[in-house]
């Protein structure tokens, strides 16, 4: 790995404290580094400086020094060098930290300078905390009650807007809530590169709202909602259907293509009510796409399976059809599994002698947040061992094999075989065990049917197009009826006549790690947070199918520019 | 002490009968001569020459012109853009419109002038969306003077090209201000741009540097190249050298616009004499002496302090009347000389009601972007129209200073101090007036009295 380029430290003393920044850090970043809060709301670190809501106004000063000699000056009181501070307050967010640069942030031209701000910020918000879906987590709220004054001296008329604009499918805006901040319009043109917000009439008038004729629908517009700082940008999904501070915060992983976005799973009582994305700088900054914001209702979907036998039962009749065709036995295993269901999958082949095979998924990439690999774990299955190349889009191998006669029983983990081309008299001719959550053609033409979890009720691992493992963790509890898949994956490579493996993952992380080298220092519980790339160099020669999105750049030319 | 005779430059042939503004009339007295010399010179000592003059701006925050054109970035290999800020608006300033409508040439020929002194290819006239015939008479003038060859190609056969693009304003206040001109210029709302980083001399439009200039100052520059900067700096006195025009508009005999060597007439002087006293049976009660912005004076108020002459400190001791109309000396006693509108108001005036009209402009004006100048500006104007509609409370006086107070110095761009001055002034000079208006309101209006805001 190349180490990156050692930034420019400059030193800058806030609130008294001193401190070495990267050349180019903003104030309002180099005090969190000494945790003091600079309040703002139009600032995000991931959009371009605007210093529009004023709400982060800082005192700042710069060592004095002689005009003529260019030596300092020295303050006798204190025997260290004169500041000279700057009469009129300035933006953290628009000042970039220069060497010996001074900040107050408790000054009494900041305190004045904050409780102005809050007070104007709040003379036409509609104060309906009450009723808003943001309060909790508002920072409306939060900095009125930190840095306002406490009070209102406003008795004229509010100004009256639109209440409830339905800007596209899934957000809508209560425009007497927005303060003007700009931040979606910013991340509509900067990010989505969907230039559709924009602001009309003028002064406290303004009102935010869609170009003529356009709408906010790309699959990424529920990230203004999440960069709102106020209740004016809702989700049509979300509103009004829990308050925030009900909900329980689980950290997951997207798992709808290969990028593997960062995700919080909000639930209570075992129901999830929506899904935001986790900031990951390597990975997707603190974006998320729509389309991994609905995938919690595959959990409470009504096509979900649910048992009627115990899985004893189920186990022994899967174990007689094992015994019954030795050496005609197919496994395909799933991209979309967890490395630790790869990592069971493999003992299974290897205990039933038989091959192994995935399916791929691909789709076209956008650049951003989805890519063209629409599984999450292709890499994972690579790291196992599970499989050497990569995955095929369509079964043909099997299907030939099938109607050869060489194949007579399929264990199908998570994947429909008539998806990957299968047909119905394929199915019909060989006894199919299938491990999934959801009924498709497959779970209809099997034999032995194990109902098990989405990925939202059971914990593990993915490898990313990156090679970063990251986990993802169980937000509820598991469906009636279900059962955790490593559970049935163990008692399948057990009735195979495999090793004894537990399904427990810090006990199964011991195992892991004793016989996959590349995950040999590792352990489920000290996972980071934000993944850890493991070393590709084994698998560069590997043509993927991926191209270039926000924080990944494919190895070599994605497969169709490379024949072109 | 008698006023002094009007030396007028820039409004030299402002209101002539038989002066036209079409190519011909121009050229017959003597226009386009200078062009000509100058672009036999070397660029450099064109702007050594204006710095000499000391020509400050004369859109309002007298910057001097020489120290803008010094700012400006040459290093970078980017084209240099010059932008005629001919955005007038500044309620009581109507200056740049005469030179426009009566004598475009002068314009085009100054325009010119600094082009070729700052090296710039191309050049916007943004004139003000309000006034199409003046955009229409500049688009004549530019076309007659591009037949003639002073603009465009080759010009005058010095291998020099230069184009001038005539933009009409989008109706608002706002794009007067230089980055907000800009982002106009771009086609955007013309939202103020946050300086640093987009100082219009390193960062303006489309990203290269700029230079942005009020209408009369460049026409000034025309003058400096005439007649050298030292000359000009001769005019009117140190520090504010040239003449400055002051449109004096509300309660006097005369008002129009009038030309005088910088600092060497008195408030006085002007209002009195050159504009002929107040009405009959009047009194004056204030002024506004820069632009509506610009704090107001309230007659009967002394100024005292110290203030320099020539290397000295000299004790000053002046009524409103006293006060020589300089950028200087107007920024001592606490306001500003601004765009030059004299705004005058006579004892039939309540204040309350001149303010309410004032913070009615502004709340209207304000682009919305940023929170103190989008919000304050209408909180003050929804309480002074409150007040003026019958409602009025004592608290109303140190509330409105309250929120003027949170305003200025906050804000991306000077609105905020554009529209929270004239609520401190008016506060500070006619406290009283404020208080008492709840008894005021009492006292029914006469019946031809002027509907209020």
């Amino acid at each position: 790995m190349i180490a990156p380029a050692k930034p420019d430290l400059v030193t800058v003393n806030i609130d008294g404290q001193e401190i070495a920044v990267p050349k180019g850090t903003n104030v309002i970043e180099a005090a969190r580094l000494v945790n003091v809060d600079v309040p703002h709301y139009c600032y995000h670190p991931k959009l371009s400086v605007v210093g529009n809501c004023r709400m982060c106004l800082i005192e700042m000063g710069m060592p004095a020094v002689d005009p003529a000699t260019k030596a300092p000056i020295m303050d006798p009181a204190t025997g260290k060098q004169k500041i000279n501070w700057i009469p009129r307050p300035q933006i953290g967010c628009g000042t970039n930290v220069s060497p010996g640069l001074h900040v107050k942030t408790t000054s009494p031209m900041v305190k004045d300078a904050r409780e102005g701000v809050m007070e104007f910020l709040l003379i036409n918000h509609p104060l309906d905390c009450p009723i808003c879906d943001q309060a909790g987590e508002c920072k409306l709220q939060e900095q009125a009650t930190g840095y306002g004054r406490g009070y209102s001296r406003f008795v004229e008329q509010k100004n009256v807007k639109p209440k409830r604009t339905q800007l596209g499918p899934r957000v809508t805006l209560d425009d007497e809530r927005c303060i003007l901040c700009s931040r979606c319009i910013r991340f509509s043109k900067e990010i989505a590169q969907d230039d559709v917000l924009g602001f009309v009439d003028r002064g406290s008038y303004s009102t935010l709202t869609c170009y003529p004729g356009k709408k906010l629908e790309n699959n990424y517009s529920l990230n203004t909602v999440d960069i709102c700082p106020v209740g004016a940008l809702t989700s049509t999904d979300f509103r009004f259907k829990m308050r925030v501070w009900f909900l329980k915060q689980t950290n997951a992983i997207d798992t709808e293509s290969s990028v593997g976005a960062n995700t919080l799973v909000w639930s209570r009582e075992g129901t999830i009510y929506r899904i935001t994305p986790r900031r990951n700088d390597e990975v997707n900054d603190t974006w998320l796409a729509d389309s991994a914001r609905v995938l919690y209702k595959a959990v409470k979907a009504a096509d979900r399976l649910a048992a009627t036998e115990t899985i004893e039962v189920l186990v022994a009749r899967a174990a007689a059809l094992f015994k019954s065709t030795p050496g005609a036995i197919a496994v395909v295993g799933s991209a979309r599994s967890t490395v630790e269901e790869q990592f069971f999958t493999r003992h299974l082949a290897t205990a039933l002698k038989a091959s192994a095979q995935l399916v791929s998924r691909v789709g076209q990439g956008d650049k951003l947040l989805i890519s063209a690999d629409r599984n999450p774990n292709v890499r994972g299955a690579l790291v196992t061992g599970l499989i050497k190349t990569l995955p095929a889009q369509q079964l043909t191998d099997l299907a030939a094999q099938i109607d050869a006669g060489k194949i007579k029983v399929v264990v199908a983990i998570n994947e429909d075989l008539a998806a990957a081309g299968l047909t119905a008299a394929q199915l019909a001719k060989v006894s199919i065990v299938y491990l999934g959550a959801h009924a498709n053609a497959t779970s209809a033409a099997a034999k032995v049917v194990f109902p098990t979890l989405t990925v939202f009720e059971k914990s593990g691992t993915y490898v990313n197009q990156q090679f970063r493992i990251q986990k993802t963790l169980k937000a509820v509890p598991a469906a009636a009826g279900a059962t955790d898949d490593l559970v049935v994956l163990a008692q399948l490579v057990a009735a195979a006549g495999g090793a004894a493996l537990p399904a427990e993952l810090g006990l199964l992380w011991k195992v892991i790690a004793a016989e996959v080298p590349a995950l040999a220092t590792m352990t489920f519980a000290n996972l980071p947070e934000t993944g850890l790339v493991l070393d590709a160099t084994p698998y560069a020669a590997l043509p993927f199918v991926e191209g270039e999105t926000l924080h990944y750049k494919p190895a070599q030319p994605a497969v169709a520019a490379a024949t072109a | 002490m008698p006023a002094p005779e009007q030396h007028r430059i820039i409004f030299k042939h402002i209101d002539e009968p038989g002066y036209t503004n079409d190519i011909g009339c121009y050229l017959r007295n003597g226009g386009y001569e200078v062009l000509k010399k100058a672009v036999a010179r070397k660029p450099e000592d064109i702007i050594d020459e204006v710095k000499k003059s000391g020509l400050r701006g004369r859109g309002g925050a007298g910057f001097p012109c020489g120290v803008k054109w010094g700012l400006v970035d040459r290093k970078s290999g980017k084209p240099i853009y010059l932008i005629v800020n001919a955005d007038e608006s500044e309620p009581g300033t109507f200056k740049d419109r005469y030179i426009m409508h009566q004598d475009p040439h002068q314009l085009i020929e100054s325009t010119m002038i600094s082009c070729f002194a700052n090296n710039v290819k191309q050049a916007y006239i943004y004139i003000r969306g309000e006034m199409p015939h003046g955009a229409r008479i500049l688009e004549k003038a530019i076309a007659e003077a591009r037949v003639a060859n002073f603009v465009g190609p080759n010009i005058l056969g010095t291998g020099y090209s230069c184009e001038i693009f005539v933009h009409r304003g989008a109706g608002a206040y706002i794009c007067g201000e230089e980055t907000g001109l800009i982002e106009s210029l771009e086609g955007k709302r013309a939202n103020p741009r946050i300086k640093p980083p987009y100082f219009p001399a390193v960062l303006g439009l489309y990203q290269c540097p700029t230079i942005v200039n009020n209408v009369e100052t460049l026409c000034h520059v025309k003058y400096i190249a005439e007649h050298g900067g030292a000359e000009y700096a001769k005019i009117g006195t140190p520090g504010n050298t040239g003449t400055r025009i002051f449109c004096v508009s509300g309660h006097v005999q005369r008002p129009g616009y009038y030309e005088f060597p910088a600092g060497t007439i008195t408030m006085g002087q002007l209002l009195n004499e050159v504009c002929g006293g107040p009405l009959p049976g009047r009194k004056f009660k204030a002024v506004i002496p820069g632009g509506s912005s610009a704090k107001i004076l309230r007659f009967g108020e002394r100024f005292k302090g110290k203030r320099k002459v020539g290397t000295e400190l000299v004790d000053y001791d002046w009524g409103v009347e006293d006060v020589p109309m300089d950028f200087d000396s107007l920024g001592m006693i606490g306001t500003m000389g601004g765009s030059g509108g004299v705004i005058v108001m006579d004892d039939t005036v309540n204040m309350v009601e001149a303010l309410a009209n004032i913070n009615a402009f502004y709340s209207h004006e304000s682009c919305g972007q940023c929170t103190p100048c989008r919000e304050g500006s209408l909180w003050m104007k929804k309480i002074t129209s409150r007040m003026v509609h019958g409602q009025a409370r004592n608290e109303d006086a140190a509330l409105l200073k309250s929120v003027a107070d949170q305003i200025p110095g906050r804000t991306i761009c000077a609105f905020g101090e554009a529209c929270s001055w004239p609520t401190q002034s008016f506060i500070a000079k006619f406290g009283d007036e404020f208080k008492q208006y709840p008894e005021t309101k009492k006292t029914a209006k006469p019946a031809d009295a002027v509907a209020l805001v």
